[in-house]
């Protein structure tokens, strides 16, 4: 029994990992229709540059609290940044092209920063700093459920009703809404359509930022390729959810996290990513508007 | 007068809570010119839709007879491309060509059903495969010959004029061989004098022995062409009849309401 | 020239890009050694990059907004050079001999090393054209291109371990297999829209990848599969540089029958239809064509080159193992099919050696490759989606035919 509540919430600290990472997809597909494939790399960055303010930090004597704030804080910041500036470097221009132009963009985008990071800094992979202390209040249940990963849960619940509420209740919230609904309809109430979007990037690059720094101090290391594998995976989330829609990504997330942490603990490891992989195949083919999703209409 | 090339009966279409069509009874027969009039949002676009198969109707029968070889097909729930192979094809009301391809080749690919090399034949070129194709483009140059597109076979379509458009849309669905033609607003977007000459044109192709279906909102041009009117709103069919009956209909006339029948 | 508000805007983008590189770019860490280099001079280069590369685009856009404006003028100065050259016989049949005899006499003018390097790229060449068919003829966007390729290079691999089976009766079986194996994913996926068929492909590409790796005794797992017989030639056992030169007019060979083989299949009603589906499919369906088949012939034609490169890379390295097929190796196929020119024979030619045969020889650029081809997917995106060379529009002439006598 306590092998399963482990397994399970190895899970759900996975299934919100996802997740955060999965929202930012699910927001800009809502937004523009797009796959964002650099989004994997985005989180990469806020891994690393977390990484490298707080390994700074910390050879410079500062409290662990402070390293953690400001770690977040920076991570987030550089993130959204890259976000908003890929935004306008490779996919603005190719708003009204043909549908593929700005997903082989993405893929470029995505290779060039895999790689730009692995030039400027390097191609092994890094041990990363443990941010998260083990907690005395937790040791009772330490042997099922770690620090790390309840800070992490509580993290993510965290962020995802500031989301809510965010979207929900302000000003660019609704402009998001209405934009996702009809970009042109949003554009002619007045809405600034470019700044939704750019909004919806740093909103979309903050959350990812925040994943990449929990799952690396969760970890243990990084590198350059991480992003690949996480975005591949929050992408399946964010499908499996139904691609558009911010509760599904949640869900998607927390249903891929869930029964990969039990197909590996119960079943084997050796597989883990084929199983997400053919997971992503068989939603797409068999029910592509995922859980949540609304079904398409072709408009002829 | 001889059995119904197309017989549709009781055709509905849902979408989600909204029902597009509801219970719609339409016969055409050989030869004939037929106008589908109707308000805005009534129906008549995705009744097309429904006839050739892009959408699959809630319920309903269609079904289309080849009146050379008498033999009668149900299109529900069949391929787009299969029902073009049956012998009904069609234009689109918002021009769908093939915008980067030649005048001629969009027309070729409307031979595309009614030929067969593949990839054996692209690659030896054996005179089979010769043949096929000095037929495609023969073929192919007298249809655009009858639409007069012909001095321009080798300019990219969205190069055409809006009207030259419609009307290379009109060859290519005719490269298809149907019996049964659709017209989707043939008119919408022309001038005067464009729309005369596409009244002759939709004439020459009937004399031809191409059965007509068309949806217009030009009523001139409905009420001069048309041998049969059938009229929907709201996604039911609310009369039929010749254009003098249809004209003095009251439903009709309380369908367009505040809209000009002679607009 | 340039007034003083775009200087200053430039000036913003530079300090942007600045900001944007600086924990990347300037800091390094040393987490175990506890030691924090600052590069400031990577700043620098970062800020005078981005300024001098604003100004550039910035020239870009005024020129072609002025090019706009004298459009008819433009049509007719544009038609590319080498359009040209292609559409007259004069030239091209020359053009061609010459190309083909350096072609055949590079062994000999050149070390073993370069033809090695000069097979690989024509290698590429092939796979090139191949994924042409699918991604620049067909529009359909195949991000597991190297699956297939996989496909060819194992059969070739395990067919040769298990059974000996010889490199020419494996040729064919490694093509077909690969095409087989299209045939079998294309036809849940091809019914999927553009985007989610890309990542369909990707995913499965990188299936057959992790199963490779993983599932030791069919594989031999992540070591990979070594001593490969080279092919023969009629049972003559080839010194190692005389199997060099064989391979390599081996690929030629196949380059050639590639080339052929695709430029019939464009001009063909194949072509015209897979042309089509890219337009506009619903169109194409109500013009008679069967979509999931059309596409279904293209996917597993490209496929079927993957196969047939992947059984001579097979050969020519004598060994295969997973890292061979990553999701990159599909991605370097899919930026010779753009940087080239989608549905350009040409293009994919020209594209394949450039992006091959450049990092080879200029070996400081060998560590930028990657980076440069991510780029170069972005950059022909935004600034040239036709590719460098675009595909010539096949025009007919209507004076031969007998039923134009009239007109």
């Amino acid at each position: 029994m306590d092998y399963f509540i482990e397994l399970f919430f190895g899970g759900l600290t996975r299934g919100s990992i996802y997740a955060l990472i999965a929202l930012g997809y699910t927001m800009v597909y809502g937004i523009i229709g797009l796959i964002n494939f650099a989004h994997g790399e985005i989180y990469m960055i806020g891994a690393f540059t977390s990484f490298i303010v707080a390994t700074v930090l910390s050879i410079y004597g500062f409290p662990l609290l402070a390293i953690v704030v400001i770690a977040a804080l920076a991570a987030a910041v550089w993130s959204s940044a890259y976000g908003v500036t890929i935004e306008k470097i490779a996919y603005r221009p190719l708003r009204h092209a043909p549908r593929l132009s700005p997903l082989i963009s993405a893929i470029g985008m995505s290779i060039f920063l895999q790689n730009y990071v692995l030039l400027a800094q390097t191609s092994d992979f890094l041990p990363f700093p443990a941010l998260i202390p083990e907690f005395a209040f937790m040791e009772p249940v330490a042997h099922i459920v770690g620090s790390s990963d309840m800070v992490i849960l509580v993290t993510t619940a965290l962020v995802m009703l500031a989301l809510t509420l965010l979207i929900k209740f302000t000003r660019i919230g609704k402009a998001m809404r209405a934009t996702a609904q009809d970009r042109t309809m949003a554009m002619l109430v007045g809405i600034n359509v470019d700044r939704v979007i750019s909004a919806t990037f740093v909103i979309g690059s903050a959350l990812a930022a925040i994943g990449g720094m929990l799952i690396a101090s969760h970890i243990g290391q990084i590198n350059f390729y991480i992003g690949f594998i996480a975005g591949i995976k929050a992408f399946t989330a964010a499908v499996l959810g139904g691609i558009g829609s911010i509760p599904g990504a949640v869900l998607g997330s927390l249903v891929l996290g869930l029964t990969e942490s039990f197909a590996t603990g119960y079943v084997s490891s050796d597989y883990e990513d084929v199983f997400a992989f053919s997971l992503l195949v068989l939603i797409l083919i068999f029910k592509p508007s995922g859980l949540l999703g609304k079904a398409e209409t072709k408009k002829v | 007068m001889s059995e119904a090339i197309l017989n549709v009966t009781n055709l509905t279409m849902n979408f989600g809570g909204i029902r597009a069509l509801d219970s719609v009874n339409i016969d055409i027969y050989p030869g004939e010119i037929v106008a589908l009039i109707g308000p805005n949002g009534a129906g008549k676009t995705t009744f097309f839709n429904c006839l050739t198969g892009i959408y699959t109707p809630s319920s309903g029968e269609i079904r289309l007879r080849n009146p050379e070889t008498g033999k009668e097909t149900r299109l529900n729930g069949m391929k787009p491309n299969r029902i073009t192979e049956k012998g009904m094809a069609r234009t689109f009301q918002n021009i769908r060509l093939f915008a980067n391809m030649s005048v001629l080749e969009n027309v070729m690919i409307g031979r595309h059903c009614r030929t067969h090399s593949l990839i054996f034949g692209a690659i030896f070129r054996n005179p089979a495969t010769r043949k096929e194709e000095r037929e495609i483009i023969d073929t192919s140059y007298k249809i655009l010959k009858k639409v007069k597109l012909h001095k321009q076979v080798n300019e990219q379509a969205k190069n055409l004029s809006y009207g030259a458009q419609r009307r290379l849309e009109i060859a290519r669905a005719l490269a298809t061989e149907p019996f049964l033609l659709l017209l989707d607003e043939p008119a919408a977007g022309m001038n005067p004098k464009e729309t005369e000459a596409l009244v002759s044109l939709i004439r020459l192709i009937c004399s031809e022995g191409h059965s007509i279906l068309l949806i217009e909102h030009d009523m001139k041009l409905v009420m001069s062409l048309s041998d049969r009117i059938f009229v929907m709103d709201y996604g039911k069919k609310i009369a039929q009849g010749t254009p003098e009956e249809v004209r003095s209909n009251p439903a009709v006339i309380k369908a367009y309401l505040g809209e000009d029948v002679d607009a | 020239m340039f007034p003083v508000n775009e200087l200053k805007r430039s000036l913003l983008v530079s300090i942007w890009f600045a900001f944007l590189t600086f924990p990347i770019m300037v800091i390094k860490v040393d987490p175990i050694e506890r030691i924090v280099t600052w590069r400031w001079d990577n700043m620098f280069f970062v800020a005078i990059g981005s300024f001098v590369l604003s100004i550039l685009v910035k020239v870009y856009f005024v020129r072609k907004e002025r090019r706009a404006g004298s459009k008819k003028a433009q049509t007719a100065l544009t038609e590319p050079f080498v359009h040209r050259i292609l559409r007259e016989p004069r030239f091209l049949y020359p053009l061609c001999l010459a190309c083909l005899a350096f072609a055949i006499l590079f062994p000999h003018l050149f070390s073993a090393y370069q033809t090695n390097i000069m097979t690989t790229a024509l290698m590429y060449v092939v796979l090139g054209l191949g994924l042409n068919i699918v991604v620049g003829v067909a529009g359909l966007l195949d991000l597991g291109y190297v699956a297939f390729y996989a496909v060819g290079a194992y059969s070739y691999a395990l067919l040769n371990m298990h059974f000996g089976l010889g490199f020419w009766i494996v040729l064919p079986i490694g093509g077909l297999l690969a095409a087989f194996v299209g045939v079998l994913l294309g036809f849940p996926v091809l019914r999927l829209r553009g985007d989610y068929l890309a990542i369909v492909t990707l995913g499965f590409g990188e299936i057959i990848r992790l199963i490779l790796e993983n599932w030791n005794d069919f594989s031999q797992g992540p070591s990979g599969i070594a001593n490969i017989s080279r092919p023969g030639l009629f049972g003559i056992d080839l010194s190692f540089s005389a199997s060099i030169n064989y391979i390599y007019y081996l690929v030629v060979g196949l380059v050639i029958f590639t080339i052929f083989v695709v430029n019939r299949l464009q001009s063909s009603r194949l072509g015209r239809a897979w042309l089509a589906l890219r337009e506009d499919e619903i169109a194409c369906q109500a013009m008679g064509i069967d979509k999931t088949r059309t596409k279904l012939i293209a996917f597993s034609l490209g496929a079927f080159w993957a196969g047939l490169v992947g059984v001579i890379f097979a050969a020519k390295t004598t060994f295969v193992n997973p890292a061979s097929f990553t999701f990159l190796e599909s991605a370097i196929i899919l930026s010779i099919v753009v940087l080239g020119g989608m549905g350009s024979i040409v293009g994919v030619i020209l594209g394949a050696l450039t992006l091959i045969l450049l990092p080879e020889y200029l070996r400081a650029l060998a560590e930028y490759r990657m980076l440069a081809f991510g780029g170069i997917l972005v950059v022909m995106m935004i600034f040239k989606p036709e590719g460098l060379i675009s595909n010539v529009r096949r025009s007919y002439q209507f004076k031969k035919l007998p039923s134009s006598e009239s007109e």
